[in-house]
């Protein structure tokens, strides 16, 4: 999670807020909707909330697990997978979602601007 | 400008002409007009004998029998074709309609051949063909009981069709006679070894078997009936049934001067063309070449030549298949080839084993170097691989293929077969056309090869060939869940329960790798929740759920849910009604009724859904699992309470059942439907397992499915009490959810099951396994460890906490969901598909 010397960062959450394997939405103060996952590995990825394939706003309730090694999360309405670390659909590949920095300082999750 | 194709008769194989010239005419060149003589479209006579489990002529129906919708295509019923003047090359019907044609074809059947003793006129005396003549049976039956003593009746007729006709009587409780002159049951299609085997299973089913004897005469007798026979013996009975064989129905072209053949039947060449260029004579009224062909397959076989000819192509009669395979009465009898050794030289290779009661004949060339023919009673199952060896080389000794263990499928595979054998005797379909479909047209599954080829649409025997074959064509039919798990769904389910893993982790540490994705954590849930393993949103669990398990809830295109408490058999107070619409008003949701006699809530966010099932739980309701792979509803109709119809309380056995299995997880849905007599009105033949009242308890119907490939259930065990049923229930439901794959209804389980319902029957019904005391206790385990899933949530502060929109504004709801008003209610604003990014 490289910060850029510009870059802000939001506290969201505590990590245990985050159980492992799972995701939350937070909202952020511009009205944009971030998808935070934490691996099994206690990694944790940040990507815009939005499943571009239905419009909704629920990437955050999708299945974690890992294609090949790969983290991946699974849009839970069409189940389209999205790698966790890119963005990149592995359905689709003209298909990407926004992720965001996401780091954690003293316990507390911090999201970045994309 | 298109011409006028008149068919005359609307039966099984006239229905396929029609079709067959319908897919292949698309630039309509013929119309066609079917002129039929009874009332009802063409059914499925070969499945008469069904007739008698549900008396419901829709579950013979064929499919687009009735061309709906077709414009080429007129169909005129109940008013049969009387004459046929060539000269002015048109018809003539009973009630004196004048039809021109271009073009004629005679599919008008055969008619059941009666013998002429005296006496079989009279009453009580039947026929065994159409629809009408079983009501008529039935009617019958039905006076006979309120006679004096137990209803009697008798059959004439040894083969196949008086077979089925004992059946049918049988089934409608009857010990019936069967009287045949030949010396055994089924001459023409068994020999003197399989016969008596025959004879053996059939008596032992309450059948009187009277073989080598004539029916003399049949007298009235005090409002009964004496079947006097040749050998002297004398039946009482309260009915008779000839089934002594068909006599083609050729009087049309006789009175219009057609060649008739020398035992009847309307003379045709091999293209199906009688002696006038302009008319054709297809199925059991035709003389193919002399030979009158009483089965369905040749008279399809007869239909495609038909079509293809009218439609100006090459095709001529391809010889007719006369192999028989059928179960009577649950006895498994085949017969293929040449079964009565009658070439020349040939020699008969048998092996009997009259303790397991199972008899095996292979007829093969003087040199045992090719398969001739063969008989099977008692076990048929190497027919599928036998049958279409005949006329090749045999690819081992003759005994290796019908010896008991370690013969049979060991010995010879679908390797063996030649390209040109016949795997869909129905369709026609060879060994080559299913191998091409899957290397050249990349069918990869059962499914597709049955959509492509045809194969296995018809009476289905041949289907556990088709995935032999695709084996055999190097398609790995892998049964792995994905690639996480190298085990099928039935393999990771016996594991946890012998291993008594509890988490998904230890799981895939011990028997699979990576961390597992969309497939295989779901079907895990499931599996550990079917096991009970405490809530299914209790710690790891809760990353395991699919989108709808997650939140207890369906999630709809918005990303906001659906609420459905449940409403058991459909029986609700108005209480509970109006609280139903309180919380409806209070959270302003969408309402509808649904298909499973309940109602739905739409429109609620991730944040609501704990509140209202705050209400909801206060009021009594609990979840409905309709967002879950399990019981969602047991349908009813009122039943007994009010109906004046009813035969059984459908609605109190809803209520049982459903209290029963709810919260059961399992591979997929399951529903379920209580009627309470036959006329179906809750639709219980559509469901996963359906209850149909009768007079003296319930039929069991299982494996049925609406949705895009609709299934009616099969009969699986009829008239059992309610403890009967439940008992049987329970074993269906646990073997299902042990056995099936990730995402399978019950209707393809049974469909894919090697034996099929057969084999279902025999592991639940028989307990052939064993298990059945073990599939009870599973589910008595079940139904002591239920609890209300809302509940549970409600009453722990960790799992409430998760229903927040944000982590880090709870109590802010998405702003992205924005309703509008239909119809005086709330529905979704169609979100925008977001600008997607390029890469």
């Amino acid at each position: 999670m490289t910060a850029m010397a510009e870059q802000t960062w939001v506290a969201v959450c505590r990590t245990d807020a985050v159980p492992r394997a799972y995701g939350v939405a937070a909202l952020l103060e511009n009205g944009e909707q971030v998808a935070i996952f934490r691996t099994e590995d206690d990694e944790f990825y940040g990507l815009s909330n939005l499943d571009p394939f239905s419009g909704a706003a629920v990437l955050s309730r999708g299945i974690i697990g890992d294609t090949g090694g790969v983290p991946v999360v699974a849009s839970p309405i069409y189940k389209q997978q999205f790698e966790l670390r890119t963005g990149r659909c592995l359905d689709d590949d003209t298909v990407c979602v926004a992720t965001y920095p996401v780091r954690v300082i003293d316990g507390v999750v911090h999201v970045g601007s994309p | 400008m298109s011409r006028t194709l008149v068919v005359v008769g609307h039966g099984m194989v006239a229905h396929r002409l029609v079709e067959a010239v319908r897919s292949d005419d698309v630039d309509g060149t013929w119309r066609i007009v079917v002129i039929g003589e009874e009332a009802r479209p063409a059914y499925d006579r070969v499945a008469l004998t069904s007739y008698v489990d549900t008396w419901d002529p829709e579950d013979l129906a064929l499919p687009g029998s009735t061309y709906a919708g077709d414009g080429n295509v007129e169909l005129r019923l109940g008013d049969p074709v009387v004459a046929v003047d060539r000269e002015a090359k048109r018809v003539t019907t009973a009630s004196g309609r004048v039809q021109p044609y271009d073009a004629l074809v005679l599919a008008t059947g055969s008619r059941p051949f009666v013998p002429p003793v005296p006496g079989h006129d009279l009453p009580g005396c039947f026929v065994y063909r159409t629809i009408e003549d079983l009501d008529d049976i039935r009617d019958a039956v039905e006076r006979a009981r309120h006679g004096r003593g137990r209803p009697a009746a008798a059959v004439v007729g040894g083969g196949l069709l008086g077979l089925e006709a004992a059946k049918a009587l049988r089934d409608m409780g009857l010990s019936p006679h069967v009287v045949e002159m030949a010396p055994r049951l089924m001459p023409l299609q068994v020999d003197e070894g399989g016969g008596s085997l025959l004879r053996r299973l059939i008596t032992d089913l309450d059948v009187t078997v009277h073989t080598g004897t004539s029916t003399d005469a049949i007298e009235a007798d005090r409002g009964r009936l004496v079947a006097k026979l040749g050998n002297g013996t004398e039946l009482d009975i309260d009915l008779l049934v000839f089934s002594a064989g068909v006599r083609p129905r050729d009087d049309l072209a006789r009175d219009c001067g057609l060649d008739v053949g020398e035992r009847g039947g309307v003379l045709v060449d091999a293209t199906c063309r009688t002696s006038d260029p302009d008319v054709f004579a297809i199925g059991e009224c035709a003389a193919l070449e002399g030979r009158v062909y009483g089965l369905v397959a040749p008279g399809y076989s007869m239909a495609e030549v038909a079509a293809a000819t009218l439609l100006g192509k090459e095709a001529s009669f391809p010889g007719a298949d006369t192999s028989t395979k059928l179960k009577l009465m649950g006895v498994d009898v085949a017969s293929f080839g040449d079964a009565h050794a009658v070439t020349e030289g040939a020699l008969e290779v048998v092996f009997n084993d009259a303790v397991s009661g199972s008899y095996k004949k292979l007829v093969v060339s003087d040199d045992a170097g090719t398969l001739l023919g063969g008989v099977l009673v008692g076990d048929a199952s190497e027919y599928n691989l036998l049958r279409p060896l005949v006329g090749n080389t045999l690819p081992t000794e003759p005994a290796a293929l019908i010896a008991p263990a370690g013969g049979g499928d060991a010995a010879v595979g679908v390797d063996a077969l030649p390209d040109e054998a016949q795997i869909c005797s129905c369709n026609a379909v060879t060994k080559g056309a299913i191998v091409h479909a899957v290397t050249e047209e990349g069918c990869d599954s059962v499914p597709k090869i049955k959509a492509c080829t045809r194969a296995g649409t018809s009476c289905g025997s041949c289907v556990p060939m088709l995935g032999k074959l695709l084996n055999a064509c190097g398609v790995e039919q892998s049964k792995a869940v994905c690639e996480h798990f190298p085990q099928s769904r039935a393999e990771l389910f016996e594991i946890i329960r012998a291993t008594r893993v509890t988490t998904f982790s230890e799981l895939i540490t011990k028997h699979g790798k990576g961390k597992g994705c969309a497939i295989c954590k779901p079907a895990v849930a499931s599996i550990l929740a079917t096991l009970g393993n405490g809530h299914i949103l209790g710690g790891e669990q809760a990353t395991l759920q699919d989108t709808n398990d997650k939140f207890l809830a369906n999630m709809q295109r918005n990303g906001t849910y659906s609420v459905v408490p449940r409403i058991p058999g459909g029986e609700i107070t108005p209480d509970k009604l109006i609280v139903i619409g309180e919380v409806a008003k209070e959270f302003g949701l969408y309402t509808k009724i649904t298909g499973g006699q309940r109602i739905d809530l739409f429109g609620a966010t991730v944040d609501q859904l704990p509140l209202i099932w705050r209400k909801l739980v206060d009021a009594g309701f609990e979840s409905g699992h309709a967002y879950g792979k399990a019981l969602r509803t047991v349908k009813s109709c009122v039943g007994t309470t009010w109906c004046r119809y009813g035969q059984q309380d459908s609605v109190g056995l809803a209520v049982e059942l459903e209290l029963r299995y709810r919260g059961l997880r399992s591979p997929h849905k399951l529903k379920s439907a209580v009627s309470g007599c036959a006329r179906e009105c809750a639709e219980a033949r559509s469901k996963d397992f359906g209850i149909i009242a009768t007079e003296q308890g319930w039929n069991l119907y299982v494996g049925g499915n609406g949705g895009a490939i609709p299934r009616h259930a099969d009969l699986l065990v009829s008239d059992v009490d309610t403890e009967t049923l439940i008992k049987i229930i329970d074993r269906f439901l646990m073997f299902y959810v042990r056995t099936a794959d990730r995402l399978q209804r019950t209707a393809p389980w049974v469909e894919e099951m090697e034996g099929g319902l057969d084999h279902l029957r025999a592991v639940i019904v028989d307990d052939s396994l064993g298990i059945c005391a073990e599939l009870e206790e599973a589910m008595a385990e079940h139904v002591a460890g239920y609890r209300d899933e809302w509940k549970g949530v409600l009453e722990d502060p960790e799992k409430l906490a998760r229903f927040t929109s944000f982590v880090n504004a709870p109590g802010t709801p998405d702003p992205t969901i924005s309703f509008r008003t239909e119809r005086e209610q709330k529905v979704p604003v169609m979100l925008g598909v977001p600008e997607v990014v390029s890469r």
